[in-house]
């Protein structure tokens, strides 16, 4: 262990490698394009349907930093979705695709409503215990789809889909029956007692305590996945199943363990929100913040430490389509529409492999043409052979 | 209670919904299932149901022919389901994900491209689109119970019962259907068999396309009368996990289907004796999921009894070749499934 962490390169290395190692380079690249291509497009919807193209796409592209009140809200927004982002990171690292993360999340915040409402606990604790059994509520629903999978080999994305509705129904079950404020006209649950609130971080604003708690959790998944065992264990069975079981790594139990980690995490972000944003539950529909967890994990390329960029990525569109759609007449909606594009684009391995694969062409072209030319055919072929 | 459940069951409106909530999905299951003989997941059926919905709802009240809208809205569906083909088949994505992809896409798109057109975000109640007739029956139509069943239902009700005979005859009658499983079981194998999986596996995309176009339609124009945003709810992949219970057959869809569609209707019924909304909405995915589990769990037992028959050598001379043929045919399918 000590001397692999001795051959680590500094950070200055680590940048100046990355920048010169095409392998890592390209992909990121790749990744970008694929955002500015979805931007692009946004725009160019809004150029079919608004009336006001202009002061749409400023709207759109500046409006999250036009005003300081939209930034921070830019920043709130980044915290769920870097919650469902990290909790996918661990699920596509084992190469899982189940989406129970918003059963997880929405479960979460609803234990986290009823231990707001309910309990009188002294502030700091208040929070931190419903984050505690909203984590392990949504932990628990989390392994759900795995222990279907390896017992009944169910596809583990169509049973958290159905698994989504039954546990969103039923959380809003309990919010009807156990919880609701029956002076309230719409659906709320009764509000929250003055202890749960996550402390602000900025006065006047919605800036919560939350932001800090979803950091920590950047940098504990991203020791949780690359260095410690049970991370290794995930990422190995993800890699290769076989090759894991002969090495002795119980399979079984390390994808309902992932599982279980990756539910955690769902189950805080749900209570994260509630206490740090609301005052009551007022959801009248489930938000499914997996979902865009799914785009968050994808653009970070389910490592947790790119998870941050790409949740501020989505945010900053979010955000920005919010504050057009609320003064112009685009839809909001078009923004999930992007979502779909982006995903598309990066979840084809031809499209990011383009530039290697023009590599291994061109070298291989070369190669067959030092060939031809004859004479220092050989050694020409080695060397071009070992660059790629 | 049980006197409760005996008046539903002898009721011919609790039929009528049965079949009338049955016939999308089965409609949507029979596209997994032709597709997933052929060794593809299609995720997007949601998303297509989604586009075939808004699409038929526009172009029928733009042309004023509800047949037209039809015929655009199944045209939207098999274009989704071509695109996950193009990404998944010739991009090398994951179909999956990609399916993934496009359910976000349609959700989003589809209140998009409805705002955009209408002002609403919610229903296209001002669009004044057409709705796919309802078939009275004569003579039937007075025959005491039945006839209440099934006279007076829609149109696509009845194409989803020829569909079954389509699927069923394409699966297991056709040409294409050996193609179709063979590309399934063993890809390599159909190459040298001279077949083209790729090709194998469009066509089954194009039908589950047209198929889960069809459903769409009949959501927004028959079962109810507008284009809801997620109107689909869900029944995308509800087929998905239906398609499993099916084991891959055009008859099974039939059974599975019904599970969803039995308790889809119950549900408005145990609504009516006081039984909270919410719950009874979560009964026909946690029923599904049940389905699911019921099925897997008696396949996986008799093919263990009848390894270990085999291995024992107690097998009945009678039954001893197709018992062989069904125990390699399991082990096979366990092998693909792990």
């Amino acid at each position: 262990m000590n001397n692999i962490k001795a051959k680590r390169p500094g950070p200055l290395a680590s940048v100046r490698l990355f920048f010169t190692d095409r392998d890592k380079l390209e992909p990121a690249v790749i990744t970008l394009l694929a955002a500015i291509f979805a931007i692009l497009m946004g725009v160019g919807l809004i150029f079919i349907v608004s009336k006001d193209p202009v002061t749409s796409t400023k709207n759109f592209l500046l409006g999250p930093f036009l005003r300081t009140y939209n930034f921070y809200y830019l920043l709130v927004a980044m915290v769920p979705i870097t919650f469902t982002g990290l909790a996918l990171c661990i699920i596509y690292q084992l190469k899982y695709m189940s989406l129970i993360v918003d059963s997880s999340f929405y479960t979460g915040a609803i234990v986290a409503t009823a231990i707001g409402v309910r309990l009188a606990l002294p502030a700091g604790w208040h929070p931190a215990v419903a984050m505690l059994a909203a984590g392990l509520a949504g932990g628990l629903i989390g392994t759900l789809p795995a222990i279907l999978k390896i017992k009944w080999r169910a596809n583990e994305l169509v049973s958290s889909l159905m698994f989504n509705y039954v546990f969103y129904f039923f959380g809003s079950f309990v919010i009807l029956y156990f919880l609701r404020d029956r002076n309230q006209t719409i659906l709320a649950s009764m509000p929250f007692q003055k202890t749960f609130a996550l402390p602000k971080l900025v006065e006047n604003t919605q800036l919560h305590a939350g932001f800090i708690i979803a950091a920590v959790f950047v940098v504990l998944v991203s020791i949780f996945l690359f260095r410690t065992k049970w991370g290794y264990q995930i990422r190995i069975t993800g890699a290769n199943p076989k090759f894991a079981a002969y090495a002795g790594i119980p399979v079984a139990s390390v994808a309902i363990f992932a599982h279980f980690v990756s539910g955690f995490i769902g189950g805080i972000g749900g209570a994260v929100e509630m206490s740090g944003l609301y005052r009551a539950f007022i959801w009248q529909m489930n938000p499914s913040y997996a979902w865009d967890g799914v785009i968050v994990a994808m653009l970070a390329r389910k490592n947790p430490k790119f998870v941050p960029v790409s949740a501020f990525f989505l945010a900053y569109m979010r955000v920005g389509a919010d504050f057009m759609s609320r003064r112009g007449d685009v839809a909001f909606e078009f923004i999930t529409l992007l979502q779909g594009i982006i995903i598309l684009i990066l979840a084809s391995d031809k499209i990011a492999n383009y530039f290697k694969a023009r590599r291994l062409r061109r070298n291989a072209l070369a190669a067959e043409a030092a060939l031809a030319d004859g004479a220092t055919g050989i050694s020409g072929v080695a060397g071009k052979g070992g660059r790629a | 209670m049980i006197e409760f459940i005996a008046g539903v069951f002898t009721s011919s409106n609790y039929w009528f919904i049965v079949l009338r909530s049955t016939a999308p999905i089965l409609l949507v299951t029979l596209g997994a299932v032709i597709t997933e003989q052929a060794g593809i997941k299609n995720m997007a059926l949601e998303g297509s149901m989604l586009w075939a919905a808004l699409t038929g709802v526009i172009v029928s009240a733009f042309t004023g022919s509800p047949w037209l809208g039809m015929l655009a809205g199944i045209l939207a569906s098999v274009t989704i389901a071509l695109i996950l083909g193009l990404f998944a088949l010739k991009l090398d994505a994951n179909a999956v994900l990609c399916g993934v992809a496009l359910n976000l896409f349609s959700t989003g798109g589809t209140v998009f491209v409805l705002y955009s057109l209408t002002g609403d975000k919610g229903i296209s109640s001002s669009l004044p689109s057409k709705i796919i007739p309802f078939i009275k029956i004569p003579f039937v139509e007075n025959i005491p119970w039945i006839g209440k069943v099934i006279s007076g239902q829609n149109l696509i009700v009845w194409l989803a019962a020829i569909a079954v005979v389509v699927i069923h005859f394409i699966l297991n009658r056709a040409t294409i259907g050996r193609r179709i499983k063979a590309t399934g079981e063993n890809i390599e194998a159909a190459k040298a068999a001279g077949i083209d999986p790729i090709k194998v596996k469009f066509f089954t995309l194009i039908a589950s396309g047209i198929l889960a176009g069809i459903a769409g339609c009949f959501l927004s124009m028959g079962y109810t009368s507008n284009f809801t945003s997620g109107i689909a709810a869900g029944r995308g992949y509800v087929a998905n996990a239906a398609q499993v219970v099916a084991g891959g057959t055009a008859i099974g869809a039939i059974f599975a289907s019904l599970i969803f569609g039995l308790t889809d209707a119950m549900a408005t019924y145990l609504q009516n004796i006081g039984l909270p909304p919410e719950l009874i909405q979560a009964l026909p995915y946690l029923v599904t999921i049940l389905g699911f589990i019921v099925v897997t769990l008696i396949r996986d037992r008799r093919e263990s009894i009848r390894k270990r028959q085999l291995l024992e050598g107690k097998l009945p001379k009678g039954s001893l070749k197709p018992a062989a043929v069904g125990g390699g045919n399991g082990a096979a399918g366990g092998g693909g499934a792990a």
